[in-house]
């Protein structure tokens, strides 16, 4: 098998913008591992891919939220209401 | 993670014949499951409480007066969704806090951490795991600030993706945008956000 490079390569200020990309696996393979390789190698941008990461998490866990009791019970009696036999 | 994963919500044509014979503790789950975030995604197109406790009270009636029409072509979440969505926006109008949905490339220039395109100013900190309360409710404060300041477009895509859980296939069909400006519009929200929680966490751990 012939050894191509495929692997593409990224600056730092390349790779901080394919982030989402990357998470969303939306890139294509050489692009992919281009981002790996660096994130690997590079101190500063895996740190930052770190953070990038957390942030997700923690916008993942908010205060929950709930209806006012009143709109609630203002929902249930019209769902009632519509199927009143 | 938010609600959109379903949390334990049985199959969509279940929850849909429920519904559409009146059954009542279906319908209670449903609004107990998903009312929460609908809050949260009605707050990125109106500016009180009260106007998106509105959006999703309105929402929900539509809801209940269209379920036998719903064709399922869509899931069931996402046909609730895009019912809130342009449930919002129209109301966000009526308050003329218009969404410039139009004027894509306007929606801020992306933060970077890079003055002259040469490498990292300075090493990212490792941040602190938000185990104690104190952080955790802290970070929450200031994502919500943080989301509150963000240009509309940017705020909603952020807040279906990453607050309530959506796919990107998701985001895409509730707010009808492509994928790649979905993209562009969740990463510059994420790449704001997280810079305020840098700055922050730069700030705490000043020596006193």
């Amino acid at each position: 098998m012939k050894a191509v490079n495929v692997v593409k390569r990224f600056t730092c200020d390349e790779l901080v913008e394919l982030i989402t990309a990357y998470l969303d696996d939306a890139l294509d393979q050489p692009e992919r591992e281009g981002v790996q390789v660096h994130l690997a190698a590079c101190a500063g941008c895996g740190r930052h891919f770190e953070q990038f990461r957390a942030t997700i998490d923690a916008l993942g866990d908010p205060l929950p939220e709930k209806l006012p009791t009143d709109v609630r019970d203002r929902l249930m009696s019209a769902f009632r209401e519509r199927h009143r036999p | 993670m938010g609600s959109f994963a379903g949390g334990g919500l049985p199959p969509d044509d279940v929850v849909v014949t429920a519904l559409r014979a009146g059954d009542e503790a279906m319908f209670a789950t449903l609004l107990d499951t998903w009312s929460g975030g609908m809050l949260r995604v009605a707050r990125s197109y109106v500016s009180t409480d009260h106007s998106a406790e509105e959006v999703v009270q309105d929402t929900w009636l539509a809801v209940i007066g269209g379920i036998d029409g719903f064709e399922g072509r869509s899931s069931v979440k996402t046909w609730v969704y895009r019912i809130l969505v342009n449930t919002a926006k129209k109301r966000g109008v009526r308050e003329s806090r218009t969404l410039p949905w139009s004027a894509f490339e306007q929606d801020g220039v992306p933060v970077t951490e890079f003055g002259t395109g040469d490498g990292w100013k300075e090493a990212a900190a490792v941040w602190p795991s938000p185990e104690g309360e104190a952080l955790a409710s802290e970070v929450r404060r200031l994502i919500a600030e943080a989301l509150g300041r963000l240009p509309p477009r940017q705020r909603i895509v952020i807040t279906l993706r990453d607050v309530e859980g959506c796919t990107s296939d998701e985001v895409c069909e509730i707010l009808e945008i492509s994928a790649a400006n979905q993209r562009v519009l969740l990463h510059r929200a994420r790449t704001t956000v997280r810079g305020r929680l840098a700055g922050y966490f730069e700030s705490v751990k000043q020596p006193e």
